[in-house]
């Protein structure tokens, strides 16, 4: 039976010449789990929004055309009016919570229609059983971890027994164990439940290979079909599908697995694995040391953040930084910057400890990007900030705008901010924090909402910077990314560096860290690029 | 009833109000240090036999500090500006002079122990007020007080418990940007810091409220009211006419003067009954339904009553012996012991003994460490 069927729909925002997406035409099958990619933009939150209605009675904007869920039209349905049918997750599951302890967050939907309290009661017990919280029954929603957060947000539309489940980016913001948890929650809903899940991901390899079909949405187009007919073609691909598709494999692999089994050729060439070869690797630019930290230690109250950490970073070297939420990453980059607090130890930069410095002087030392770049961002448009950041670091006027021009060229520069995309605003920070001409960047979390080529792009810039002599410091879940432009990567476990060492080394040393064409192939090779650079063009 | 084999449960918020009402307006209506001491004491005993390892109940020093403030500021100002009066010299301050036209200021000058003994009680009296607040406050969550409101003030209820939540956020994100300015090199205050702290806190604020009323709209918020505008206004206008009435009845009951003659107690019964009357025929508007709602049993009646008995009992003994309730101090004597009024106030302490105990909440086994660092200062 038919669970979601689009006809015709075409949403068109106010002040918008273009349609956001265009004249789609979709069915989509109890039971089903679809896959939505598409880059940034492309009209993935439109589409959606338009399941539950929120576009566009929430959202504002005209829709034509017909979207129907279970027979229910949403042209006369309010979003409120379907939360019994189709329950939505949103990517920052604490933004949407309305209550404070787990239990009464999984009732609060429940209470909204109307149920018994005995039926509440039961529902509530068998959804907490069912994502595997129920230890956490009691506990306050902010000290949940991200995953646990994911889980409970998962749990509390599930209540309402919903036929559909809408998911906008439900792992983005996790840590690989956090987004473990949450996949492994979904697939356990389709396969038991039988619940139809519409899911977007920008990290498509984490979801992939669960999906029954992927809806492609280019340009408010939509194309449907099997996931491997649609990575044939699609603007958004992992590494294994693109080392599928490099190597000409057939069927397309989605999965590490996949992949596994079709390398073997290609293993073959590399012959057996020189178990030496991947620790000789010379690191690609040996560079002289800048920043030094020794014993340094972060508290948080009671909670020591970072304990007693030593760390050296280099010129012409890009080290990433890895490990759970709420590792200590952060922490440990405030307190490299100096403008963070600090339990203990010291920071030498030339001679200087960043702390002592005032933040003007700091800036010129080290810079740094924070997890929310908009919280640098104040002034109404990218001209504004531009010309403020020449004013405060002292620079040529022009400077920041240049530097934005050579991180994400063609942006006007009367856009206000708030209006830009992430990977435009992180651009944006980048370049008012690179106007300061600091030797040290660090960047937390950069890759946040980006989707592969916004990755590749930053990628390039921060290898770009490398290259001129930089030391660049960055911290990121996302392994894919480490493995393109790491040549070092540090593991922070619990405040403490338990690795460090050349990407190759640390990465492939443990599955968890492992990217897939490491997985896939072996040998050392982490990208694709890797892989293309060894056996050439053709494989 | 009220056996000590009763299974731990929280009890019903409502019941620890009730209680520390009574208990509020036994001490509102004495300066008697005897009967305040005995007030204090039983709020204390109840609320660390009763209290929950929550954050609300650990805020109840926060209020037993303010009653230190409240007396002492009272005191201090007695010292400073208040009207000294008496025959017992404590000391002699300097007096300043004042102008004319503040004559009844003294400020400064001696100081004599009758006024002083005067400020010392009036503060004290209000500081107990404040402390029997701070344990209803203790004792009972006041999210779940929020729950067990009538379903006609149900939107009232959420707009207060979601702006509960939202303060810390705000606060946090307040932190962040100001802790991103160091970023940029500005560490001043000032009109222009104002700007690039407010412009980014606001629109996070605004972006999080908007994903907040969309997450509500989209889990069925306000699915279940009907939408009869004739029966919404009826609704309104019955609970503010209702409530109108309720303050002018409130009025006429307690004016001391008697302006409003017999009329204060129909025109307050009129009031609450209108005021009833809209919140049930709106409340029956809206079907949502309670999740675990607090059950009412004896020991919830049993609480009010107790609470009831403070007051009554001090009530019944201002009407016999009215002098026993204030402190003599013209002349100083001890104060005496009005029986009535001690024995109702001691009642107050049985919900200690006779209610449930409250359940030790399951946060120590959440794996969180934060939560683990604030129980142990609980326990500690």
């Amino acid at each position: 039976m038919t669970a979601i069927s689009l006809r015709s729909v075409s949403v068109t925002y106010a002040d918008a010449t273009a349609p956001v997406i265009d004249q789609v035409d979709l069915e989509i099958a109890e039971g089903e789990l679809v896959l939505v990619v598409g880059r940034t933009g492309s009209g993935k939150s439109t589409l959606l929004g338009a399941l539950n209605g929120l576009v566009p009675h929430f959202t504002g904007g005209t829709l034509t055309g017909t979207v129907s869920i279970h027979g229910r039209d949403t042209r006369d349905h309010r979003p409120r009016d379907l939360a019994d049918l189709v329950g939505v997750v949103g990517q920052d599951p604490l933004a949407g919570f309305v209550t404070d302890t787990v239990e009464e967050e999984l009732a609060y939907g429940m209470e909204q229609l109307g149920l018994a309290p005995d039926v509440m009661r039961k529902r509530v017990e068998e959804t907490l059983d069912l994502l595997g919280i129920a230890d956490l029954r009691d506990a306050p929603l902010a000290d949940l971890s991200g995953g646990q957060q994911q889980r409970v947000a998962i749990g509390s539309v599930l209540t309402t027994h919903p036929k559909v489940l809408v998911l906008d980016e439900p792992t983005s913001a996790l840590d690989p164990t956090g987004a473990e948890e949450v996949l492994a929650a979904i697939t356990r809903l389709v396969h038991d439940l039988a619940i139809t899940v519409v899911v977007a991901e920008h990290r498509v390899e984490r979801v992939l290979q669960y999906a029954d079909r992927v809806l492609h949405v280019v340009d408010g187009r939509v194309e449907s079909g099997a996931p491997a007919e649609i990575m044939r073609t699609s603007t958004i691909a992992p590494p294994v599908v693109e080392l599928g598709r490099w190597a000409g494999w057939h069927p397309l692999p989605l999965s590490v697995r996949d992949g596994w089994r079709a390398g073997a050729s290609l293993r073959a060439r590399l012959g057996t694995p020189p178990v030496e070869e991947v620790a000789q690797q010379p690191s690609r630019n040996p560079g002289q040391p800048v920043l030094t930290a020794t014993k340094l230690s972060v508290r948080h109250g009671d909670l020591v953040a970072v304990r007693e950490v030593d760390l050296v970073l280099r010129t012409a070297e890009v080290a990433a930084l890895m490990g759970r939420n709420g590792a200590g990453k952060s922490s440990l980059m405030w307190a490299l910057q100096g403008s963070g607090k600090r339990a203990g130890g010291t920071v030498g930069i030339g001679g200087v400890d960043p702390a002592d410095l005032t933040p003007a002087v700091r800036r010129t030392r080290v810079g740094l990007v924070p997890q929310t770049p908009a919280d640098l961002l104040y002034l109404p448009t990218v001209a504004a900030e531009c010309a403020q950041a020449d004013a405060e670091t002292g620079s040529r006027p022009g400077t920041a705008r240049g530097l934005l021009d050579r991180i994400v060229p063609g942006i006007a520069a009367e856009t206000h901010p708030r209006d830009l995309s992430e990977g435009q605003r992180l651009g944006l920070v980048l370049a008012i924090q690179l106007a300061a001409r600091p030797q040290v960047l660090m960047l937390d979390e950069p890759t946040r909402g980006l989707d592969y080529q916004g990755k590749a792009a930053l990628a390039e810039v921060l290898r770009e910077l490398a290259g001129s002599g930089h030391a660049v410091l960055l911290s990121t879940h996302d392994v894919e990314f480490t493995a393109i432009v790491a040549d070092r990567v540090l593991v922070l476990a619990a405040g403490e560096l338990v690795a460090d060492g050349p990407t190759a080394e640390v990465v492939t040393s443990s599955p968890a860290f492992a990217p897939q064409v490491a997985k896939v192939l072996g040998h050392g090779l982490l990208t694709v690029a890797d892989a293309v650079e060894r056996f050439g063009r053709m494989p | 009833m009220g056996s000590t084999g009763q299974l731990p449960r929280a009890l019903h918020p409502l019941a620890w109000w009730g209680w520390a009402i009574g208990l509020a307006v036994a001490a509102s209506m004495t300066t008697n240090p005897l009967l305040l001491a005995l007030v204090l004491g039983v709020v204390w005993l109840v609320v660390l036999a009763r209290r929950s390892d929550s954050p609300w109940a650990r805020a109840f020093r926060i209020y037993v500090a303010l009653a230190v403030v409240i007396v002492v500021v009272r005191v201090v100002l007695h010292v400073l500006v208040g009207f000294k009066w008496g025959d017992h010299l404590l000391f002699r301050l300097p007096s300043v002079g004042l102008p004319e036209w503040a004559a009844g200021i003294n400020l400064l000058g001696p100081v004599y122990l009758e006024g002083w003994l005067a400020a010392l009680v009036e503060g004290l009296k209000l500081g107990t007020l404040v402390i029997a607040i701070g344990g209803a406050n203790a004792l009972a969550n006041p999210k779940r007080l929020l729950r067990s409101l009538p379903n006609a003030l149900y939107e009232v209820g959420t707009a207060v418990v979601v702006s509960v939540s939202v303060a810390p956020q705000l606060a946090q994100s307040v932190q962040r940007v100001l802790r991103a300015r160091l970023l940029r090199g500005e560490s001043g205050l000032g009109l222009r810091a104002l700007a690039q702290v407010a412009l980014p806190v606001l629109q996070d604020t605004l972006d999080r409220s908007l994903m907040l009323a969309a997450a509500m709209e989209s889990r069925g918020y306000g699915s279940s009211r009907g939408s009869r505008p004739a029966r919404r206004r009826l609704t309104g206008s019955l609970t503010l006419l209702g409530l109108v009435l309720l303050a002018f009845g409130m009025y006429g009951v307690l004016d001391p003067l008697g302006t409003t003659g017999d009329w204060g107690v129909p025109i307050l019964a009129v009031g609450v009954a209108m005021s009833v009357a809209g919140m049930a025929y709106g409340g029956r508007e809206l079907r949502v339904t309670r999740y675990r709602s607090d059950p009412w049993r004896a020991a919830e009646t049993l609480t009010v009553l107790s609470g009831l008995a403070a007051a009554a009992g001090t009530a019944v003994s201002r009407s016999i012996a009215p002098d026993l309730l204030v402190m003599p101090l013209q002349p100083i004597a001890a104060p005496g012991l009005p029986v009535l009024a001690a024995l109702g106030i001691t009642l107050a302490a049985l919900p200690a003994f006779v209610t449930p105990r409250t359940p030790s909440s399951h946060r120590a086994q959440a794996p969180v460490l934060r939560v683990s660092g604030e129980l142990s200062e609980v326990a500690g």
